[in-house]
């Protein structure tokens, strides 16, 4: 008896489609990791993760404290190297070695402490490291239109202006704006690591919007949270991770909160997990 | 008609947001200028009550020169402030770059000015170059580095002047040097100097504007721009008709000292680099969040060094004004200089935690301590009454700074 709902052979290379069985509508697989293993000396901090991530979906990949999900993360957003496994993109086998090599591949991750500078203004945050420049002068008028291009597209309408400080403005805003600088130079995956914590309820809201906004335009996007509530309201799959090994993924209409928190405390070898799933 | 009246309402809206923009950014911690110009009118107007001397040309002139020194040593410091870092050598590197020029300019070596001058901006800079070197690379706070560039530095400078048998003091001979200081652009130039500045900076704010404008941004109405370049025909004008009047009691004095050309040039390389390039935007952003900068792929310790170099080269240049002013580089340069220097910036407006500041900044700051300390001699205060009144300026600047600061911390 197995307890992942929609088993996936870790022997199977990713052929780049694979059927939603919930939705029936077929929808390509971005990013397949394959037998992924990290270890810290002897610890083994992940251990033979298989994970497909299918793009215009929502994955939130949950799991209690030092389950492993950062350790996850980071070897999808190039920080760490895995110790093995394979990571395929796009059906493609590909190694990163530095945040850089991710971020090319379309990768973009958003840290749960945002990475913001409270000095510069909104424009200038969305473009630290990006910066458009003309006759080797800064282009503010560009960077200030495309701003407000992407800002708009992403329905965030609750800033002011985007010359405001990034230091004035609400918890739900600054994620806004570290979400809308993450698609901004054309990623194909956004990685956010607990983006509703220590948001209050509305701005809470707002960013679950965002999130469930950013699927809807094909991207596909990864939610590190614990908070269940906001998973099963934003979440198309779920991926349920125990002790750095990755036990159980499927839709997520296959779970409902007992039975996630019973996988993410115990490993969730239970059969009514699996019966639940049938 | 109605379209008409549709746009006035657009453009009304439009200027009510930018409006709103600069109180929001005032708010934030950014309070701008407007406090510490009024705080130097105060004491402008003080000093003049007590003496009339204070407003004349010469003695406006003679501050303005005085306030050079301040001005650029604190525009070097800056580009350290903005990282949260701080060069307490300062004072000591630039008298060194300017001992190097004194010394090879002298008699026993004849270099001409084209070359000894270059030469010690270099210095200089290789100085600040190895500071900061040495603070990134071994990971030490610039606070102790520099500290021990205080003592190290004013040693080397002691043996080399001291060696140079003059007892103690090296004079400047050559006169592009002395000249520096000590002669004037004559009125024709000052007035096309001036004119020249005027027209340029005018012309890059009527462009800023108008594109913002012509790009649909938020932008000010056409007043407001029209108004700032008024107000800077009007600054200039004054600062023209200060310089060009005859100050001299015996022969005719007349004309801008060369210093504030050299004040002008740094002031506007410094700006251009901190808010044209990548290299300016590069600095705030580690100021502000080092980690935030790293992350989207800023290479740190590379803009972090080349602040340093910016550092040296500014001293250089401090250091040549400096020695033209007294006429020689002596083996007892003030110790005071750099903790004035950063007073300076700190009085101006720049954050002693980094991330905010301007180079302006400096000039506004060297312009309140040359104040102070012009004012205080023309009536006759004691030098502990000087240093007092300087503290207390610091201290509400720093205050200010420190309060605007907790205004920014964001609400989360």
């Amino acid at each position: 008896m197995t307890t992942t709902p929609e088993s996936t052979s870790p022997l199977t290379p990713p052929n780049g489609v694979s059927v939603s069985a919930d939705s029936g509508v077929a929808s390509s697989t971005l990013l397949s990791l394959r037998g992924i293993t990290k270890s810290f000396g002897a610890v083994e901090a992940l251990k033979h993760v298989d994970l497909d991530i299918p793009a215009g979906q929502v994955t939130a990949l949950i799991g209690d404290n030092g389950a492993g999900k950062s350790t996850l993360i980071k070897a999808i957003a190039g920080i760490y190297a895995p110790t093995s496994g394979d990571i395929f993109w796009e059906g493609r086998k590909v190694t990163m070695h530095t945040p850089r090599d991710a971020e090319n591949l379309g990768i973009a991750t958003v840290y749960q402490d945002l990475a913001l500078c409270d000095n510069l203004d909104i424009v200038q945050n969305m473009y630290l490291g990006h910066e458009e420049s003309r006759h080797f002068t800064l282009d503010e008028i560009k960077m200030e239109l495309n701003t407000k291009r992407v800002l708009s597209e992403l329905s965030v309408s609750t800033v002011q202006s985007v010359r405001q400080l990034v230091g004035s403005l609400s918890g739900g805003q600054r994620q806004a704006i570290a979400v809308a600088r993450a698609v901004m130079h054309e990623s194909k995956l956004v990685i956010m690591d607990e983006p509703t914590a220590a948001l209050g309820v509305s701005q809470t809201a707002q960013v679950i919007d965002l999130i469930k906004r950013l699927a809807s335009r094909g991207i596909a996007v990864l939610v590190i949270s614990h908070n269940l509530v906001d998973v099963f309201e934003v979440a198309d799959r779920i991926a349920v991770m125990y002790l750095g090994t990755l036990v159980s993924s499927g839709p997520a209409a296959n779970y409902d909160t007992s039975s996630a928190v019973e996988i993410i405390t115990t490993g969730g070898s239970r059969s009514d997990v699996a019966a639940s799933v049938n | 008609m109605s379209d008409n009246s549709e746009t006035a309402v657009v453009a009304r809206a439009s200027a009510d947001g930018a409006l709103r923009g600069q109180l929001k950014r005032l708010r934030q911690g950014d309070k701008g200028l407007l406090p510490i110009l009024l705080g130097l009118i105060v004491l402008v107007i003080y000093f003049e009550i007590r003496n009339s001397v204070f407003l004349s040309s010469g003695n406006l002139t003679n501050l303005f020169v005085q306030a050079t020194i301040f001005i650029l040593l604190a525009m070097a410091e800056i580009w350290l402030l903005l990282l949260g870092e701080i060069d307490l050598s300062v004072g000591f590197v630039s008298a060194l770059g300017a001992t190097t020029a004194v010394i090879l300019l002298d008699n026993q070596f004849h270099w001409p000015w084209f070359a000894a001058l270059p030469l010690a901006i270099l210095v200089t800079t290789a100085i600040g170059t190895l500071q900061g070197f040495i603070i990134i690379k071994l990971r030490l706070p610039s606070f102790i580095v520099t500290l021990a560039g205080l003592l190290g530095w004013e040693g080397v400078l002691i043996f080399f002047v001291d060696r140079q048998g003059t007892g103690g003091t090296i004079p400047v001979q050559e006169k592009v040097l002395y000249d520096l200081v000590n002669a004037n652009l004559s009125p024709v130039w000052t007035w096309i100097f001036v004119l020249a500045c005027l027209a340029v900076l005018i012309y890059l704010i009527v462009r800023r504007d108008q594109s913002r404008r012509t790009s649909g941004l938020d932008s000010v109405p056409h007043f407001v721009t029209i108004a700032k370049a008024v107000a800077l025909i009007i600054a200039g004008v004054v600062l023209v008709l200060i310089f060009n009047r005859n100050r001299g009691t015996f022969t005719v004095l007349e004309g801008m000292p060369y210093a504030i050309p050299v004040d002008i040039a740094m002031l506007a390389a410094g700006s251009f680099i901190l808010t044209r390039t990548r290299v300016g935007r590069y600095i705030y952003a580690i100021g502000g969040n080092a980690e935030a900068a790293r992350r989207a792929g800023v290479n740190v310790n590379r803009y972090r060094l080349l602040a340093f170099v910016f550092t040296g080269f500014t001293a250089g240049v401090a250091g040549l004004i400096y020695a033209s002013r007294l006429g020689g580089i002596s083996d007892n340069v003030d110790s005071n200089l750099v903790l004035l220097a950063v007073a300076s910036a700190v009085i101006g407006g720049t954050s002693l935690f980094g991330g905010r500041g301007k180079m302006i900044h400096a000039v506004i700051g060297g312009l309140v301590i040359a104040t102070i300390y012009n004012g205080m001699a023309l009536i006759n205060m004691s030098a502990a009454t000087q240093y007092i009144a300087t503290a207390l300026v610091l201290l509400v600047a720093v205050a200010m700074d420190a309060v605007a600061r907790r205004g920014s911390t964001p609400s989360r």
